[in-house]
């Protein structure tokens, strides 16, 4: 029992990256699974944020007229790790959603399956 | 000395040229850059190709910050043969691209083709080049991301599907593997290859890096194409814009299989993936399954891009098969492979694309006849053909001979047999082409096509000529891939 | 949504407001959370509150479309700009010491000049998004 509630972070994630799966795998709208997308990339946003927290840690910048005492800082790394990853997040939903318009346009529909029948007359 | 910096130039050259590309608005101007970029690439590769040879692996530091700290990017036999198969296919790929860009993309936005087109060149060698974990998870979305643009560029509503399929199941893998390389940094506080590559073994037989090494190689397997994960690939390959195809068929998979060398391994170690995975068994099984498969389907396709697609795929599962000996010689077969292929496809869809520019269509039914009116494309075609069957004398003949020295080397008969059952295979969907190419009578109704242009027949010969070239003289290739082996498995050289 | 009075007035007096809080957070970015990406997407964001509420129209004479596309392309060469930059002073690419006296103002003076290009390709990427899908439907 222990064991899960200690873990709570981790749980979440698993929790959340199944859901984000499950709604592009089982979702037809192409909206809907760029969403589902979405919360895919969210879960894991959210796992290395909570793996890299250090309780009781200040933000790692240096205090002026601290001398060399030692300072309990946060790990700054994850951080930048996941900006990074946001914004190709961004940059992919952007893109994904541009591919939808344009689907729009051209099949006059975004849901799956009657794409892959229009897609199946010659 | 600029030769000191040539490992960052390497990525810095495309990376401005693609901003340019967009100030500058013209397509002419746009074009003329990325070939001058294309050459200097190369050039540089064939540079550091020459000093890793001559004088072992090259470490070159981010901003001055000495290696753990900051971003390294490490070069050595493995790394030097990939990029030079990358700049030099795109060497060979940038004048191709004129007249069938010209041809498949509205003028207004061939300044934004090309400017797609260098970054996803920049991104495809970042991912070789870098030396840190999660720097090749950037270039890695960099390249995808680009590849999607150019893929949906293609003229045929259907480029838009294969786009979006491949941008979702080609952020799926590279999700997986970011939640990978996360995993595996919380285990040892440290993103450089190398570092890693020393830190794990404390901590090899825990849960955390198992899920991790699960984790980075389903990621990677879906950017290779892996034989369940390959589905997106057919269609992004067939209906994108020709130049596209070439180059994307000819880098693209090539890059993520060093990527999954990379991972494995330098930074798990072979031994961790023999002894604790079932990684060799499982890549083993899913090659051969992927290359009966993805022949057989190939054999059915009346789209000739797609089924050079499915070839692809099938060729892929080759280079796996390779790598899963875990020997010497597979692994010399593999990476080898990687470079053949890229001379082999890239002649093919070479081809294709001068007959998509002549006729306007890759369908089988409209090639009736085409050899005698587009000779040298067609026997380009045939040559590449044998190449893909693996006829001594070319390319191919070679990489089969690797596959099967390794899998006779471990007394695995069946493993030989099924490489050369599957090479029959192979002869089945090209023969389909040859036969009506040369054997049928052009269709009456259709107005005559005349031979490719002179900027399109260059190329492809060059490529061709290659094919024939290394297939002969072995020494370059064979070479540099057996010392990528060697220094894979950890035996220095 | 002109017509809207309420919302009219706050975007007017909210627009500088948000923009000044953007080159804070791009410029306040060693002391504090901030920087380049994360400046970027709140210029951007009062671009698109002002096309939301004045129409793409008024928005387009503000910020042309070349002029947006332009600016990406100068964000992002200012940034490999500043890596070249290094390589010609003597250090290795982007390595900042060498751009000043000594490394640590060097240092300083190249990760502003990084961010702020960060922080103008991010902008001009955020409007052009915006622009050209409102554009589409129209």
């Amino acid at each position: 029992m222990d064991f899960l509630v200690s873990h709570y972070n981790y749980w979440i994630f698993i929790f959340l990256m199944m859901l984000g799966f499950y709604v592009v795998v089982a979702r037809g709208n192409l909206v809907k699974k760029i969403i589902g997308l979405n919360i895919f990339q969210a879960s894991v946003f959210l796992l290395y944020i909570s793996i890299g927290k250090i309780f009781g840690g200040t933000a790692p910048i240096l205090i002026d007229g601290n001398g060399t005492d030692p300072v309990i800082y946060s790990n700054p790394l994850p951080h930048v790790l996941i900006l990074t990853a946001i914004v190709v997040g961004v940059a992919t939903t952007a893109l994904g959603l541009s591919l939808v318009v344009r689907i729009n346009e051209a099949y006059g529909t975004i849901e799956e399956d009657e794409i892959s029948e229009m897609d199946l007359e010659p | 000395m600029i030769a000191a910096h040539y490992p960052a130039l390497q990525i810095v050259v495309p990376l401005i040229a693609a901003p340019l590309c967009v100030l500058l608005r013209r397509g002419m101007l746009a074009w003329l850059i990325t070939v001058a970029v294309s050459w200097l690439a190369f050039f540089i590769a064939i540079q550091l190709l020459q000093q890793v040879m001559a004088s072992g692996p090259i470490s070159y530091e981010l901003g001055g910050w000495a290696a753990p700290w900051g971003i390294e990017y490490r070069i050595d036999s493995v790394n030097a043969f990939v990029l030079l198969i990358v700049t030099g296919i795109s060497a060979v790929v940038a004048p191709y691209a004129r007249a069938t860009v010209d041809q498949e993309i509205p003028e207004e936005r061939h300044y934004l083709f090309y400017s797609a087109y260098l970054l996803c060149l920049t991104g495809l060698l970042g991912i070789v080049i870098t030396g840190d974990a999660f720097n090749v998870f950037v270039f890695l979305e960099i390249s995808s991301l680009s590849s999607y643009v150019l893929i949906s560029l293609g003229k045929d509503r259907k480029a838009l599907t294969a786009a979006y399929q491949y941008l979702v199941m080609g952020t799926i893998g590279a999700t997986f593997f970011l939640i990978g390389v996360g995993l595996v940094y919380a285990m040892t506080g440290t993103l450089n290859m190398a570092d890693i590559a020393a830190r794990l073994d404390a901590v090899e037989n825990t849960r955390t890096v198992l899920a991790a090494f699960a984790f980075i190689t389903v990621g990677l397997g879906l950017k290779l194409a892996l034989f369940p994960l390959h589905l997106w690939l057919p269609n992004a390959y067939a209906y994108a814009p020709s130049a596209v195809t070439v180059f994307l068929a000819a880098t693209a998979t090539k890059v993520a299989i060093y990527t999954m060398l990379r991972f494995v391994f330098t930074l798990f170690g072979a031994d961790f993936a023999l002894d604790v995975t079932l990684l060799a068994e499982f890549l083993m099984a899913l090659a051969i399954v992927g290359v009966f498969a993805a022949s057989i389907t190939a054999i059915f396709q009346n789209n000739i891009k797609r089924m050079l697609a499915y070839s692809s795929v099938a060729q892929v599962g080759y280079m796996v098969l390779g790598v899963s000996f875990f020997s010497v010689t597979g692994l010399t077969g593999g990476i080898v492979h990687l470079f053949n292929h890229a001379m082999m496809k890239g002649a093919l869809f070479m081809a294709l694309g001068a007959v998509f520019y002549r006729l306007g269509t890759v369908h089988l039914d409209r090639m009736r006849g085409l050899g005698r009116q587009m000779p040298l494309t067609m026997f380009a075609f045939v040559i590449g053909g044998f190449s893909l069957i693996g006829l001594p004398l070319t390319v191919g003949f070679i990489s089969k001979w690797y596959l099967i020295l390794a899998a006779l080397e471990r007394g695995w008969w069946p493993i030989a047999a099924l490489v050369l059952l599957s090479s029959l295979l192979a002869v089945a969907y090209v023969w389909r082409v040859i036969e009506v190419a040369y054997f049928r009578d052009p269709p009456a109704n259709h107005p005559k096509v005349t031979e490719a242009p002179l900027s399109l027949l260059v190329p492809m010969w060059v490529l061709v000529l290659a094919n024939i070239y290394f297939g002969v003289d072995t020494s370059l290739t064979i070479g540099v891939a057996e010392s990528a082996a060697k220094s894979l498995l950890g035996m220095g050289g | 949504m002109r017509h809207h009075v309420i919302l009219r007035v706050v975007a007017k007096l909210g627009i500088p407001f948000i923009m000044l809080y953007a080159l804070y957070v791009q410029f306040h970015g060693d002391f504090g959370p901030g920087g380049g990406f994360q400046a970027g997407v709140i210029f951007g964001a009062a671009f698109i509150l002002y096309a939301l509420i004045f129409g793409l129209d008024n928005a387009l004479k503000v910020a042309p479309m070349n002029v947006v596309i332009t600016f990406i392309s100068l964000g992002l060469l200012l940034f490999a700009g500043v890596g070249v930059a290094a390589l010609f002073y003597g250090g290795q690419f982007l390595d900042y010491g060498v751009l000043a006296n000594d490394f640590v103002s060097g240092q300083h003076l190249g990760i502003l000049l990084v961010e702020l290009g960060v922080g103008i390709t991010v902008a001009a990427v955020m409007i052009a998004i915006f622009f050209t899908f409102a554009d589409r439907g129209r």
